[in-house]
């Protein structure tokens, strides 16, 4: 399948701020399933952003304005081809052994609630049985609800309030493998939801390593493996390893967000 | 409680004939009246107040701006015993930095099974930020200071490594300082290896280090958190010494991956930057968002191969206590060779035999926090009461792989000046390791001294002192 993304993210501040800057993890590369064709990440008025590979293998765009300004924009546009699958990554650059995913961090940080939570899968005999039930255990426990949650929300706070956005099922899905032996990580990335109303083009999910399958993907928040509707851009332990921008401002103003993406089949 | 422990081995050579690298000194204090010593201790006092050198302790109640208790009274290493130490040191740091480079690459001394996968990937020190970054000279560790006890003649052995952002520096310059200004005569007939090259030492180690791309001079800054951080004396003392602007994480901005310097002449771009900040706090958009004390992007820029920090992110890795037991195995992996210096015989809790261990000798043990520095949460086994004992089983027995346990060791005595008259105190010993393109040792060290009486415990914030050492280059004539 043919995707193309086109993401844009203004910020206007209330009076100019003299200095901004983002960390961007927007760029996927390509692997078995997934074939980049083209992709741009630019900011305002610029060519292409300077970037690097981070320590997960992810391509990271930095985008700094040092000077007074009272609007920025980062866009991004590119073009990947996708291949049906059965939500097993294949092909893609992996830097770090797979142990390295048993380890926790705070918005990860396995509580007696999610240990409870995790033995409640019960024990069944295959691993990717058992993460397929984890994975509908987390969208039972925690309805998708915007607005109740922050980037800051842990899988434990997510799990109490039990509604959250992808995130939070991501979250949650991770802490419990984990804690169940099996490492899990967090996956940034855009969908593309068809017909449907697009609630959330930019998507998160999880992957647990199961060995002799590989990093196999689980999006709680739909109740699914990835499909060939899914674009990989980044992964790391959690939210802010992986975040899809991070940023700092000097200044004191308010700052109004303006994000619009569209992810489009170019073949129907 | 006695003064010191009955079987320390002391300096001197006491109780037999004084060794002849202290034989000047015992004389000098045996002739020198008690008045003259006090007065001149006195006048050390002023001299570092005047200085401005003082250590803030993290402890609620005390005077912030204390000063650490100078003894007047030298610890001198002869020649021969400086060699060896100087061969053990190299090697040790080398295979330090050997493990770190290792550790972010390809990690093949875990495929070969020498250390357990889990302690590296799991451990708080792995910073997987600094996968498959190639840093200049491959140094990661670029200053490193290596903690050493003695207990005899000629065994000395590793208490732990420090390769973050170890401290203390400044004091073995200035009680050098001190010295020559209080004993000048003293000093004139000994030849001490002198000391005071280090910041140049320092600054070449960090020009060696500049980026490939630089060409040209590297302009170098050194990053402090700022005067509220207890060691800012030493990081604004280096600054001066070097010759290079001393920053906060707000003098610096990152613009194209580039790292700059706000000056009065506007940006000036920034190539090594010797940083006394902690990982987590280097760079928001990296580690915690939380952080102000570093500069956004500053990590961006290292990555992206621009600029180079000293010491590198993650090389922590390196003196985690629980990584401490395997050093020997690095240096016969990496190095090939047998280690010259030991290492303290190390319990680790989370393995249950060595727990059982420690639990049936907790009376004879030193136990650590994994983590921990600065001797706080630490039990001194012989010294503790019982309830602290019962204290600090509970801890074990709660969460035994976050403890490590060593046996007690006798720290050697040096002849210190305290409210009796000279009396032997346990000493310990930091030598300063400098990494780039070669590794740099100036002779000495901070040598850290147990003031109060039976205390094996050096550290500044428990009630230890420093002394002047002496690296004699040629024993003195007598």
């Amino acid at each position: 399948m043919r995707l193309t993304v086109q993401h844009r993210t203004e910020y206007r501040y209330s009076q100019p701020i003299a200095y901004a800057i983002q960390t961007l993890r927007l760029a996927p590369r390509s692997n078995d399933g997934m074939a980049v064709l083209s992709w741009r990440v630019r900011g305002e008025g610029r060519s292409e952003l300077p970037s690097f590979v981070d320590g997960f293998g992810n391509l990271t765009h930095c985008h700094a304005v040092n000077r007074p300004h009272d609007f920025t924009v980062v866009t991004v546009e590119g073009e990947v081809e996708t291949r049906p699958g059965d939500g097993v990554v294949r092909g893609a650059i992996e830097t770090l052994p797979t142990g390295f995913y048993l380890r926790m961090t705070p918005l990860t940080a396995i509580v007696p609630e999610i240990a409870a939570f995790a033995a409640e899968i019960g024990d069944r005999l295959l691993p990717v049985d058992r993460l397929t039930a984890l994975m509908e255990a987390v969208r039972r426990r925690v309805d998708y609800r915007t607005g109740v949650t922050t980037t800051m929300t842990t899988a434990a706070e997510a799990l109490r309030v039990g509604a959250g956005v992808c995130q939070d099922h991501a979250h949650l899905f991770i802490a419990a493998s984990r804690t169940l032996g099996i490492p899990a990580r967090y996956v940034g990335g855009y969908l593309w939801t068809g017909e449907a109303a697009p609630i959330e083009a930019s998507h998160a999910w999880a992957e647990a390593y199961v060995a002799g399958h590989g990093w196999i993907g689980f999006d709680a928040a739909n109740r699914t493996r990835p499909t060939e509707a899914y674009i990989r851009t980044a992964i790391g332990l959690d939210y802010w390893s992986a975040a899809p921008i991070r940023g700092v401002r000097r200044g004191a103003a308010e700052e109004r967000l303006g994000v619009s993406v569209q992810v489009m089949s170019t073949q129907q | 409680m006695p003064a010191v422990y009955a079987d320390a081995f002391d300096e001197t050579g006491l109780p037999g004939p004084c060794l002849p690298h202290y034989a000047l000194i015992r004389r000098w204090l045996d002739e020198t009246p008690r008045d003259f010593l006090l007065h001149k201790r006195r006048e050390a006092e002023l001299l570092f107040r005047r200085a401005g050198i003082t250590f803030s302790v993290y402890s609620e109640g005390s005077d912030p701006e204390r000063l650490i208790p100078f003894d007047i009274v030298p610890r001198i290493l002869c020649a021969e015993e400086w060699a060896r130490l100087v061969r053990g040191l190299v090697q040790r740091v080398k295979a330090l930095n050997a493990f770190v480079a290792d550790v972010y690459h390809e990690r093949e001394i875990l495929a070969a099974g020498k250390l357990p996968a889990e302690l590296v990937l799991l451990n708080d020190g792995f910073c997987a930020e600094m996968q498959d970054l190639d840093v200049a000279a491959s140094a990661y560790v670029h200053v490193a200071g290596i903690d050493l006890v003695r207990v005899g003649p000629n065994d000395f052995y590793v208490l732990e490594d420090n390769c973050r952002t170890p401290s203390g520096v400044s004091y073995m310059l200035e009680n050098r300082e001190a010295m020559m200004r209080l004993f000048p005569n003293l000093c004139a007939k000994h030849r001490i290896a002198p000391v005071s090259h280090y910041p140049e030492e320092l600054h070449g180690t960090l020009q060696a280090v500049a980026p490939p791309g630089c060409t040209g001079e590297p302009v170098i800054v050194l990053l402090t958190p700022g005067a509220g951080n207890s060691a800012y004396y030493e990081h604004s003392f280096l600054a001066d010494e070097m010759g290079v602007e001393l920053v906060e994480g707000a003098d610096l901005v990152v613009d194209d991956n580039l790292v700059f310097m706000r000056t009065t002449e506007g940006l000036r771009r920034v190539d090594v930057i010797y940083r006394r900040i902690d990982d987590p706090y280097l760079d928001p958009l990296t580690f915690r968002p939380d952080s102000l004390l570093g500069t956004p992007g500053l990590f961006n820029a290292y990555r992206a191969g621009n600029v180079t920090l000293a010491n590198a992110p993650g090389a922590g890795i390196a003196d985690d206590k629980a990584i401490y037991p395997y050093v020997p195995e690095m240096i016969r992996f990496y190095l090939g060779e047998e280690p010259i210096l030991a290492n303290v015989p190390t319990y680790r809790c989370g393995d249950p035999r060595h727990l059982a261990y420690v639990l049936d000798h907790l009376s004879e043990l030193v136990v650590k926090e994994a983590r921990g520095s600065g001797g706080y949460g630490m039990l001194v086994g012989p010294h503790a009461a019982a309830a602290e004992r019962a204290c600090f089983r509970a801890k074990l027995v709660a969460r035994p792989e976050n403890y490590i346990a060593q046996p007690t060791l006798a720290l050697s005595t040096c002849p210190t000046f305290v409210e009796n008259g000279i009396a032997p105190r346990h000493v310990d010993l930091r030598p300063f390791v400098l990494s780039g393109r070669e590794v740099r040792i100036v002779p000495g060290g901070l040598t850290r001294v147990a003031l109060k009486s039976g205390s094996l415990v050096v550290n500044s914030s428990q009630g230890g002192g420093t002394k002047d050492t002496w690296v004699l280059e040629r024993l003195p004539e007598t």
